[in-house]
């Protein structure tokens, strides 16, 4: 037990500084992730909602596609792909060999590209929760389209969003262990470095687990907050119970 | 795109769908399983609803990736367990995934069925009390018909989320169709176009599943529709 303590510490024979740098970049990369499928879906949402045909059926096979792959495969696509196509143009302005992509950079935009699409879907049904009689009030006190979406729709959508979208961080947090596939000392590739030098896979993987745990359950709380203060003088109305 | 090469790669990724297909059928089915059981500790105790409220939160808070490290890489840590005799059964990739994907998949299906339990009217329930049922007859006719039919759109989507995740037992070795597309890519340094042939792979796959519960949803619930002459009572 003891010796638990001291693998798991920050001491010189610890490996507490290495895991808590990879919790960290866990949190980055869920961070670029999350960011990234936020525009992605509001993008999205848009499109759905009062895009021209042409893009809202693009929107909609984005989100079916998307929905239909495994999240590994989508990250194998954007780092070994990425790599294939980076290679190919660099081969181009003769150099020669494989070039190397960031998986960091690969696999946000892979979680990213995910999440959009379920955060398309929260969005959009956000949107339609807002009374129609607010944003006739709007049109009829004369507010330009943009005016109208930042300080009658986006006040009022996010509000309703907010627990699909805290949905989506729990799952973009979840999803981002799969992008130590690509290399990235992510939380889980480090407990996995770990695991295999001292030979304590258990211990090691476990403590990774914590550290998930730690920052789902954080994150939980804050968006519940959240929740708690944007609902303040609002009739009580449970969204999705 | 060199369509030569994708018509020689698609027959050997579809060599993978078996296995995809089995950890997808067993850990589902344990899965369901688990999250009765799980579903009747809640219902049992104040200590058995603390217990299933605890896994539940453990199994959704942490990747399914580090539940199939723990399992496949961290049991071996144990001296006892390595000299038992699960250990032939333990060692081998499949079973680790098999039982990583059951013990996620019950996390889930359980917090889906009681929603669904949620939903059963207590007017029906106390219809079939009235009409004299005992209990296990009025689950098994009354809640657990009505509860399914309630759980159904949410449990599609579990359903095919599992299919999904079975592509994480490439990652434990298992050759199912990720881990041979992971293979040919290491071959032919071909990324793209073999992972695109393995995404319409589980494309496909997922379309199918969500039409067959789509058709389940509609035929149980024949009494919201005016076609109930399809089927002869």
């Amino acid at each position: 037990m003891g010796e638990a303590f001291t693998l798991l510490g920050f001491g010189p024979e610890g490996w507490g500084h290495a895991l808590l740098t990879a919790g960290l970049t866990t949190l980055a990369v869920s961070a670029c992730a999350f960011a990234c499928g936020l525009v992605l879906g509001t993008l999205c949402a848009w499109a759905k909602i009062a895009g021209p045909a042409a893009l809202r059926r693009a929107a909609d096979i984005y989100g079916v596609v998307l929905r239909g792959i495994p999240d590994l495969l989508v990250i194998y696509l954007f780092y070994f792909g990425g790599r294939q196509i980076v290679t190919a143009i660099a081969n181009q302005f003769g150099h020669t060999g494989p070039v190397e992509i960031s998986g960091f950079v690969a696999g946000s935009l892979a979680i990213g590209l995910i999440s959009g699409a379920a955060q398309a879907e929260v969005l959009r049904g956000a949107f339609h929760a807002i009374p129609s009689g607010t944003l006739e009030a709007a049109r009829v006190t004369g507010m330009r389209r943009w005016t109208m979406f930042r300080r009658i729709i986006a006040p009022q959508a996010l509000r309703t969003a907010l627990p699909g979208l805290g949905n989506q961080w729990q799952s973009v947090i979840k999803e981002s262990a799969l992008v130590s596939v690509t290399g990235l000392v992510e939380t889980l590739r480090a407990v996995s470095v770990a695991a295999n030098s001292t030979e304590l896979p258990f211990l090691f993987f476990l403590a990774g687990g914590a550290i998930y745990l730690a920052i789902t359950t954080v994150s939980g709380l804050v968006f519940r907050i959240a929740e708690w203060r944007a609902m303040r003088g609002q009739p009580a109305m449970r969204v999705g119970g | 795109m060199d369509l030569a090469f994708i018509a020689a790669v698609f027959p050997k990724l579809l060599a993978g769908l078996p296995l995809t297909l089995s950890l997808a059928v067993l850990s589902l089915s344990g899965g369901a399983i688990l999250a009765l059981l799980l579903s009747g500790l809640r219902a049992s105790s104040w200590l058995g609803a603390q217990f299933a409220n605890f896994y539940v939160y453990i199994f959704r808070g942490t990747p399914l990736l580090i539940q199939i490290f723990l399992i496949y890489y961290g049991l071996a840590q144990f001296p006892a367990l390595r000299h038992s005799l699960l250990w032939p059964l333990l060692r081998e990739p499949y079973v680790c995934a098999v039982l990583a994907l059951m013990l996620n998949d019950a996390a889930y299906t359980s917090e889906i069925l009681r929603g669904g339990l949620r939903a059963v009217s207590s007017g029906a329930i106390e219809a079939a009390k009235v009409a004299g049922m005992s209990r296990p007859t009025m689950l098994r006719r009354i809640v657990l018909p009505l509860a399914f039919r309630q759980a159904l759109p949410a449990y599609g989507a579990e359903v095919t989320s599992m299919v999904k995740a079975t592509s994480l037992a490439s990652v434990v070795t298992l050759m199912e169709v990720t881990g041979l597309a992971r293979a040919e890519v290491s071959q032919s340094y071909r990324a793209i176009e073999v992972f695109l042939c393995a995404a319409v792979i589980y494309l496909v796959l997922v379309t199918l599943i969500t039409r067959l519960v789509h058709w389940l949803e509609d035929r149980l619930s024949t009494h919201r529709s005016p076609a109930l002459d399809r089927s002869p009572a």
